[in-house]
């Protein structure tokens, strides 16, 4: 129960005593009351804040940050897509609908359609998967789950690559074993393969996380009030992650949507998609003014349905994701099902087996498609011509990456723990950046920093800022779980005991976010390495970033290479995680990491 | 006096109805004594929470003063009223040691190291926290973390020391154990203290004097004996234990009380100030005041016996009585002495005025 006491601590602008989940409460009761002390608790505040100028400074620091790197440049796309010679005008949208057919009116419905497509698919491989690792207590769990993660630090577009290798024209299956002679992978099916292999890992964590916490006491209730096994799972368990999926599934709308890599790879001319031709318009065509009325196109449909995922669907979870998982003692799932499920959880993990094993093979064979004989030209290539941007790679997501964790951090501290005016914007804004497609970013900031006064385009400074606001989300999260996690008298009884807001911040809440700051880190260093959509558009002839390196082997046929480039990344990022949790492991004493959790 | 507030009120205003306010304290007096240890008693949401976070500074009353010491403290922020709280969560620095959380006070009073080890081992031994002090919070028992909390608020030696339902979440025998050992080491320092608990066995046992609270007003303040024995209103009497209610007609005030019920007239020598001659009285006796036996014209009631539950030590009876709707409750302490009652049974009852006390009805 929770105490009227706690709830109301901050209409007295105090600003200890709330844990986020507290403060979430809070946030939604006071609306209310917001409008008549609106003044009068705004002021109370101000002249808190006011008193401690460095926390002031702090907060306005951040929120014209925020407005300037991730709300301008979003700005900058509406107003150039909606202006014509300086004047507001629909004749953008118009070219862009009407051009060559409605070629690309078609490119929003196959990007639309394929959104779904992946978000069916994608939740119902993660769900069973998930299910039959929660539930079924299938053998090799350990290895099921490992395999699930694994797409999650690669680059995006691995799977695009591996079908180029494995059914493409030179395929692996279409070519060497089946013997075609003009197979083709592009199009709809690969590119839908490639992206329930890419994202469905997403949605096993969710849903993951979803079944683990429902509890198995109350599958084995309804056993016990005799239901048999069918009916348990339609109306117990299935009802209770409904939820989740729904979460999930919007989620990967959202993501599939937003994805950039392997569309370029497999879409090609015949299926065009939304996010690829808005950047051909751009660095193909030139054309600024179309370019930004196709990524506005793409902005409504992933924001909305972000808002909607993040306002509504993930507030109508029965359970809370957190907490101890709960082993499922039950045998809730019957020996048949058990065998069917981990048949098919099989038939899973030897697809991303497969695909994994082709780009390993891929990178050291020494012509895919005709010569499979081992040698380690492909690496000798790939250190020629890109050791420059792997050094660039690094530097750029080595200097982004704790910069965007210490500024996520910092905003989940205010956002939950203090009162001042534009808090709520400074969590929407920050957030935004995980609704807002990765290419569109990257057009918002060729239109925000091409010009004076804000010159940046070519620079390492664009592609750091790029990086560090779109990953501030990352460490966002991790700091609002683990100050929820903190109980708020913790921090009551460092007050308590004569500590101020500064020592209590320095000595109590700080020391126990670290950890959650390192794994927090692991994260978005795996996403800075792996970005592809907005880097495209910020990567100058100084500034080469691998992922784009990659990419353009891959168009120009050298998949060995582009596959031994890949691995290099990959072995990367596994080290990187290596050392950091090592350092957690030392210092702190935790394990936590993407992995397990 | 070290720790006085005058007519505390906090008034919260409601989160979905902007016109609905909530007054969580109301009006709240007290004074309390020099090493007196106080309980605010009351059932959940009655505002004694929310009081003690007001004497600890972590919320800021509508209206009314706090003084603690004499002086006047409601500018003062929670961190500089010298206050410790033990709170219910224990709320133990989870990456600290043992002897790091008792020591954290003294540290951040910029007390020298080794005076700090010094008053920490001092605190530790008297806690029998001794040989633990390089523990982590997480390896500690329940009851551990306990005595480490008391024992990280009682080194600083506070004004105050405040406990806000501290045994809640431990389990029950180790709660009778706590509650004796937190008497015993607040008389040994002789801290003013304030304690909030909805448990009034909790109360009866720690507590120099008990201030029951419902819906944010004192309903009582008083000795354990006065609470229990000589309830002010019907709120205190029914909350605290259990106790059957007889209503009658004030006849006689002097001395003593005369009430008629029915056709009889009793004397009572225990009464509130408040009853009136001529109107509703309420006698209040307890089930253990009660003496049963045959059913007789010299009983007060006469009644059947319709619930009877035996615990061991005692027997409990519900008895169901001609024209009063709630039955008659009654324990017997010495039962195989005093004889078993079975359900069904007719039995009378009668009680000594000397054990009864009576409350005005009004």
């Amino acid at each position: 129960m929770r105490r009227p006491a706690r709830v109301c601590a901050a209409l007295v602008p105090l600003d200890m005593g709330m844990s986020g989940s507290d403060w979430n409460v809070h946030w939604k009761k006071t609306r209310g009351t917001m409008k008549r002390f609106h003044f009068t608790d705004q002021w109370k505040d101000m002249k808190k804040l006011s008193g401690d100028p460095l926390l002031l400074c702090v907060i306005v620091v951040l929120l014209l940050s925020l407005i300037m790197f991730i709300i301008y440049p979003l700005l900058r796309v509406c107003i150039v897509s909606f202006q014509v010679d300086g004047h507001f005008s629909l004749k953008n949208f118009r070219d862009a609908l009407t051009y060559s057919n409605g070629y690309y009116l078609k490119a929003l419905w196959n990007s639309l359609w394929m959104g779904v497509a992946t978000a069916v698919l994608g939740t119902f491989v993660a769900f069973v998967f998930a299910y039959s690792l929660t539930r079924a207590n299938i053998p090799g769990k350990k290895f099921f789950n490992v395999i699930a993660t694994i797409p999650i630090i690669s680059p995006p577009f691995i799977g695009a690559l591996a079908i180029v290798m494995l059914f493409g024209r030179n395929g692996f299956i279409s070519s060497t074993l089946l013997g075609m002679r003009n197979a083709n992978a592009y199009g709809a099916k690969g590119l839908l393969f490639a992206q329930v292999l890419t994202f469905f890992p997403v949605a096993y964590i969710t849903l993951r996380g979803v079944l683990e916490s429902i509890s198995p006491t109350l599958e084995d209730a309804a056993m016990d009030l005799g239901g048999n096994r069918f009916t348990i799972f339609r109306k117990v368990t299935l009802p209770l992650a409904i939820p989740g999926i729904a979460s999930s599934m919007l989620v990967l709308f959202v993501e599939s949507l937003a994805d950039f890599g392997n569309p370029l790879v497999l879409a090609g001319a015949q299926f065009p998609i939304l996010s690829v031709q808005a950047y051909l318009e751009i660095t193909g065509m030139g054309n600024f003014a179309k370019g930004a009325a196709l990524a506005f196109i793409l902005l409504v449909p992933s924001v909305s349905v972000y808002m909607l995922q993040k306002y509504w669907v993930s507030k109508k979870q029965y359970v809370t994701v957190t907490g101890k998982p709960t082993q499922s003692t039950n045998n809730v799932v019957s020996p048949t099902a058990r065998w069917i499920l981990f048949a098919v959880s099989c038939l899973i993990a030897s697809v991303v087996i497969l695909v994994y094993a082709s780009i390993i093979w891929g990178a050291f064979a020494k012509s895919w498609g005709n010569s499979y004989e081992v040698t380690f030209d492909n690496f000798k290539y790939v250190f020629r011509v890109g050791f420059e941007s792997v050094l660039d790679t690094l530097t750029i997501a080595g200097i982004s990456t704790p910069i965007s964790g210490i500024i996520g951090m910092m905003i989940a501290f205010l956002v939950v723990r203090k009162r001042f005016i534009g808090r709520r914007f400074m969590e929407f804004s920050s957030m935004l950046s995980f609704a807002v497609p990765g290419t569109v970013i990257g057009i918002g900031y060729i239109l925000a920093f091409n010009h004076a006064p804000f010159y940046l385009t070519g620079t390492l400074a664009i592609l750091l800022l790029n990086f560090i606001f779109r990953y501030i989300p990352v460490g966002i999260q991790g700091g609002v779980a683990v100050l929820n996690q903190i109980d708020p008298s913790i921090e009551e009884a460092a007050v308590d005991l004569g500590a101020d807001s500064n020592v209590t911040f320095r000595k109590v809440t700080l020391p126990l976010m670290i950890p959650a700051f390192f794994s927090g880190l692991i994260f978005a260093f795996v996403r800075s390495m792996t970005a592809i959509s907005a880097a495209i558009f910020l990567v100058s002839a100084k500034w080469k970033f691998m992922t784009v390196q990659i990419m353009s082997q891959v168009e120009s046929g050298r998949i060995g290479a582009a596959a031994a480039f890949s691995l290099i990344l990959v072995g990367i990022i596994l080290i990187a995680m290596a050392v950091i949790k090592l350092i957690l492991r030392l210092k702190y004493q935790t394990t936590s990491s993407i992995l397990s959790g | 006096m070290s720790v006085k507030l005058v007519d505390v009120t906090k008034v919260f205003t409601d989160h979905d109805d902007r016109q609905k306010e909530f007054t969580a304290v109301s009006h709240v007096n007290i004074e309390i004594e020099e090493g007196e240890m106080v309980t605010f008693l009351g059932p959940s949401g009655c505002g004694k929470t929310t009081t003690l976070r007001i004497i600890s500074g972590f919320e800021t009353q509508t209206s009314g003063d706090v003084f603690i010491d004499g002086e006047l403290v409601n500018d003062l922020p929670a961190n500089k009223r010298n206050t410790s709280m033990v709170f219910q969560s224990y709320a133990i620095f989870p990456h600290l040691s043992v002897s790091q959380n008792i020591g954290f006070g003294l540290e951040l009073k910029g007390m020298k190291k080794d005076a700090i080890k010094i008053e920490v081992d001092k605190i530790m031994e008297v806690m029998g926290l001794t040989s633990l002090g390089n523990r982590r919070p997480s390896q500690l028992s329940g009851g551990q973390q306990q005595r480490v909390a008391l024992a990280r608020a009682i080194v600083n030696k506070p004004r105050v020391l405040l406990f806000d339902e501290p045994l809640s979440n431990l389990d029950a025998k180790l709660r009778e154990q706590m509650r004796i050992e937190i008497r015993r080491i607040q008389q040994q320092f002789g801290i003013t203290s304030i304690y909030v608990t909805h448990d009034q066995s909790e109360a009866m046992t720690v507590s120099d004097r008990i201030m029951v609270m419902d819906k944010g007003e004192i309903k009582q303040l008083g000795t354990p004996f006065e609470i229990y024995s000589r309830p002010s209103n019907r709120f205190v009497a029914d909350f605290i234990g259990r106790a059957n209610f007889i209503e009658g007609l004030v006849c006689g005030l002097q001395d003593a009380v005369s009430i008629q019920v029915g056709k009889t007239v009793l004397r009572f020598p225990s009464f509130n100030p408040d009853v009136e001659e001529g109107k509703i009285g309420i006698v209040v006796i307890r089930p253990e005041g009660l003496v049963l036996g045959k059913t007789s014209s010299s009983a007060f009631f006469n009644g059947t016996v319709s619930h009877a539950v035996y615990l061991g030590s005692s027997m409990e009876y519900e008895i169901s009585v001609d024209g009063r709707e709630d039955p008659i409750i009654a324990v017997s302490n010495n039962p195989v002495k005093e004889g078993f009652f079975h359900v069904g049974d007719p039995v009378g009852i009668s009680f000594d005025p000397v054990s009864a006390h009576v409350i005005s009805g009004s």
